[in-house]
């Protein structure tokens, strides 16, 4: 496991979807087309890909934060 | 260290905060509690920590520690003092701001002076008479040394939200904001802000004056004091009351005069709360522990009798659907699901009819709306709705097999104004 | 010999940018208007967007260069940068310098994306609304002669067409959630 938590700032997302293209493992997207995150670390396995996600969204609004 | 005066009576029971009924002037203010501690402005943070005080916006958050984060910003604070009461089924700030203006304003300058904040700002509604009743307090207040203005801010239920508050005070716009930061670290003008209910500020202006221990003779350890409680619903004497947090339900609904008709549930903490079943819950401690463990909130201390005549899904599709009109409209799940959920309600009231997928779709809705907004909106309409369906279960089944009360064809019961329009120019 | 190669080389580097940076902005339009399909995902439109304009930005060097270097028409270094002053059709020649300019500060701005903060981002890369014409007009103004050639006119206004048509259906295709956003109402 890493030590860092996915997170999105909701104001900003603007359902573009593309980090559910990216993370699929860890991001899915409700029916709205709005990504649903868990509260679990992120596993070391996907850290590429969720740093990708991250670097991918269109408004930067999905966010990698260390847990304190 | 308090002001206390060793000749000032402080006031006893639970009779703290509206005084007799009359709004006193500042004259009569001074006289009847004594001068502004100013004394105990340095060591403040610690004497609302040791008296336990708690936020009476909603979110009941431990003052001192708010007050000790403030303070421990890097540039000058501000004080902000929320008298927007968004709730409509809360009365208790119009109470306080029409009969004890000027303990709001002591304890807002208390805390200017222990935070060196040289500006407080008041706000409430546009087009509330409340503004004009804290214009004339301040202006009494004239020859203090921190001055205080009012601020008039849009007519919209999640406008009194702290960060919207400062939103509004920083851009205009009074819409949540996206947290980190939060106020306390960075606010008005990108200051640390400390924003709280009047109420708070009020019992502040008390706690400096005749100490911790004195304030911790009412409520209970976890939720020390007295709170103003909104009595409504069908109670005999509707109103404001001021009574010790921990009083059970039926004790508070018994202070407004009993139910007229047979309850059946109470609906604690305004729309945003949680529903109770009556008599059921009689029993139930209005203190923060204890409401959260029976799955509503104390929120604003209002509570709201449904009489046994009514249906409490009904009465909830109405609420939800005001709840999912006043969304600020910024975040996905807050506002596609709050109106998706709500018309799910809606449906569910009326009798489902041929919609037999709802229950299961309404299940899989509620589950993706609390923690996904930028403000808590979201997660009082949750609240809200679990409480329903937990509270009204055997209404449900019926509802869901085509049967709805009767009571669901009766007028509905609690008063539910109208969302505002969508048009994002009502946050300004 | 060489001065004719290096000056027909930038000519027909510059016709190859023009075609890359039309790419570009559709794929660039495309995605805000949220196009994907399975084969086509969002992040792939994306990518796309990303390398074509560096791609472009390739080739954009070799033409500047070719055109400084090659002795012909007196372009000088600082022509590429600073507009209107050049001997050579300083009007047509300056306007690409204008695009030219543009598309760096679009392309730096955008390599350092996450670290300059959403809004200084976007308000640079609105920029590409005066980039992309200003280089097609750029193009048609020095190329005199040749952009009466019918190929060329050809691609000048299948150019023009492409990006016509992806930034209609970028402005009249509205999603929901920025419809709701603006105030509209959640079930259209």
């Amino acid at each position: 496991m890493t030590d860092h938590v996915l997170r999105v700032d909701p104001i900003r997302c603007t359902a573009r979807g593309l980090c559910a293209e990216l993370a699929p493992e860890l991001i899915t997207l409700d029916e709205w087309g709005y990504p649903v995150l868990t509260a679990s670390p992120v596993p070391a396995a996907l850290a590429a890909d969720v740093r990708r996600a991250v670097t991918a969204c269109p408004t930067l609004a999905l966010r990698l934060d260390r847990i304190p | 260290m308090t002001g206390v005066l060793p000749d000032m009576l402080p006031p006893r029971g639970d009779r703290r905060l509206l005084g007799g009924g009359r709004r006193l002037d500042v004259a009569e203010h001074l006289a009847r509690f004594g001068p502004l501690p100013w004394a105990a402005a340095p060591g403040l943070a610690d004497l609302a920590h040791r008296a336990g005080l708690r936020g009476r916006g909603g979110a009941g958050f431990p003052f001192g520690r708010k007050l000790a984060a403030v303070a421990a910003g890097r540039s000058r604070p501000v004080v902000v003092v929320n008298g927007c009461e968004g709730e409509p089924l809360s009365r208790k700030d119009h109470a306080l701001m029409d009969l004890s203006p000027h303990l709001i304003l002591d304890g807002a300058m208390l805390c200017a002076a222990a935070l060196d904040a040289d500006d407080i700002v008041l706000c409430v509604h546009r087009g509330d008479p409340a503004g004009a009743l804290l214009r004339a307090a301040a202006a009494e207040r004239h020859r203090e040394p921190i001055v205080a203005s009012v601020v008039e801010v849009p007519d919209r239920y999640v406008a009194s939200e702290e960060s919207s508050l400062v939103n509004f005070i920083n851009t205009g716009t009074a819409r949540p904001t996206s947290k980190p930061p939060r106020p306390f670290e960075r606010g008005v003008r990108g200051c640390p802000t400390l924003i709280s209910n009047v109420e708070t500020f009020a019992h502040l202006a008390l706690i400096a004056r005749f100490g911790p221990d004195w304030f911790r003779d009412q409520g209970t350890a976890d939720s020390p004091g007295t709170a103003l409680m909104t009595m409504g619903g069908a109670v005999r004497r509707p109103g404001v009351y001021e009574l010790a947090l921990g009083v059970t339900v039926e004790e508070a609904v018994a202070t407004a005069g009993g139910t007229g008709l047979a309850p059946q549930a109470v609906l604690i903490g305004g729309y945003a709360g949680g529903w109770l079943p009556l008599p059921r819950a009689g029993a139930v401690r209005l203190e923060h522990a204890a409401l959260r463990a029976a799955g509503a909130s104390l929120g604003v201390a209002s509570l709201t009798v449904l009489p046994a005549t009514a249906c409490g899904i009904v009465e909830t599709a109405r609420i939800a659907a005001y709840l999912a009109g006043e969304s600020a409209r910024q975040c996905g799940p807050c506002m596609f699901g709050l109106p998706s959920v709500a018309d799910d309600l809606r449906i569910l009231a009326a009798g489902v009819g041929r919609d037999r997928a709802l229950r299961d779709r309404l299940r899989r809705r509620m589950t993706l709306l609390a923690g996904r907004g930028a403000c808590g909106h979201p997660d009082g309409f949750t609240r809200l709705l679990d409480s329903a369906l937990r509270t009204f279960g055997d209404d449900v089944r019926d509802h869901l097999h085509d049967r709805p009360c009767r009571g669901s064809l009766l007028r509905p019961v609690i008063p539910v104004p109208r969302a505002g329009q969508p048009g994002t120019g009502g946050w300004r | 010999m060489i001065d004719h190669a290096l000056w027909y080389a930038s000519r027909a580097t510059g016709l190859v940018t023009l075609l890359l940076f039309t790419t570009t902005a559709v794929l660039g339009a495309l995605g805000a208007a949220r196009f994907a399909t399975s084969r086509w995902p969002g992040f792939v439109i994306a990518a796309l967007h990303r390398n074509v304009s560096l791609v472009a930005m390739g080739f954009l060097t070799v033409h500047v260069v070719t055109a400084v270097v090659d002795p012909y028409a007196g372009i000088g270094w600082w022509d590429v940068i600073l507009p209107f002053g050049s001997v050579y059709r300083p009007l047509w020649l300056g306007l690409g310098a204008v695009a030219g300019d543009l598309a760096v500060a679009i392309v730096l701005t955008s390599l350092v994306r996450t670290r300059i903060g959403l809004r200084t981002w976007r308000v640079v890369h609105w920029a590409s609304y005066a980039c992309w014409p200003l280089a097609v007009i750029h193009g048609i103004g020095t190329g005199g002669a040749d952009s009466h050639v019918g190929w060329v006119l050809g691609l000048d206004a299948g150019c023009v067409l492409a990006v016509a048509a992806a930034l209609g259906r970028r402005f009249v295709v509205v999603h929901a959630d920025t419809r709701v956003r603006r105030g509209g109402q959640v079930r259209p």
